[in-house]
């Protein structure tokens, strides 16, 4: 019962705070909005024996990404943004589009047949910390996408400072 | 015990409105946190798929795409930034230059 309770609270909260981003006219308001967001999902991973994801939603996703969509917010020109409608001027197409998908792909949940249980039991993890067994995984089985992942925050850095700088003047 | 089926209405739930915002929204750094959004949504019905299924994969995952979308948000800022030097304005229905 306590669990429905604590799940209901941040279904609830998620899908609240999700609404409120995208409806929001001042971007700020939008990130701040965000921020709780992702709050909560991280609240959700913990309840769902997820410690490491749990904190590294926090430490990058709140910490980092929010922090770069804050400081390109504040880049742009806010009171123009605000006197104007937020939404195209076809939204209901939107909403009709992103409705039927909604009905169907909760319509086709009740098809779900589970796969065989994996190895990993709470108990399991417990016994040796979701840290130390993610970690074991992401340096064994997982070695190769993980050296992948390095280059592509590396293409990231490159990317992003190509991009942003200001052409010099020869 | 919370079933899985509630885990994923909610995934989908958000997701869709991440979509919804995406589709109707005319400012690109809210078009793109609506992207943001639905990475979130996935990774939440990843996490809770690898719990009912007491595997390690879906965790993996997550951690994947984690990584990836700050990657993406680093790229797609810089392009907005770019955007913004060059046309003054943030607004995706103002970009038709292509006239696609």
């Amino acid at each position: 019962m306590l669990q429905q309770l604590f799940f209901g609270y941040y279904a609830f909260t998620i899908i609240i705070l999700s609404l409120l981003v995208v409806t929001r006219r001042n971007p700020v308001h939008s990130v701040m909005w965000m921020l709780l967001l992702f709050f909560h999902i991280a609240g959700l991973y913990l309840f769902l024996n997820a410690e490491f994801i749990a904190a590294i939603q926090v430490i990058v996703y709140a910490g980092a990404i929010l922090v770069l969509f804050l400081f390109v917010v504040l880049l742009l020109n806010l009171k123009e943004e605000i006197s104007l409608k937020q939404f195209v001027g076809s939204w209901p197409a939107g909403l009709f589009v992103t409705g039927l998908l909604f009905v169907s792909v909760v319509s086709v949940l009740g098809s779900y047949i589970q796969g065989p249980i994996g190895k990993y039991s709470i108990a399991a993890v417990r016994s040796e910390t979701h840290t130390k067994a993610l970690g074991k995984l992401l340096y064994t089985e997982y070695l190769f996408p993980f050296e992948i992942a390095s280059l592509i925050l590396l293409v990231a850095v490159i990317g992003a400072i190509v991009l942003a700088k200001r052409k010099l003047r020869s | 015990m919370v079933p899985l089926n509630w885990y994923l209405i909610l995934s989908a739930a958000v997701f869709m409105i991440g979509m919804f915002g995406f589709l109707t929204r005319k400012n690109v750094i809210i078009m793109f946190m609506s992207v943001e959004l639905m990475l979130n949504a996935v990774n939440i019905s990843l996490v809770s798929f690898s719990h009912y299924l007491q595997d390690m994969r879906g965790h993996i995952l997550v951690f994947f795409i984690i990584t990836v979308a700050a990657a993406e948000a680093a790229i797609g800022l810089a392009i907005i930034l770019a955007l913004f030097r060059n046309k003054q304005t943030a607004h995706v229905d103002e970009m038709n230059e292509m006239k696609g």
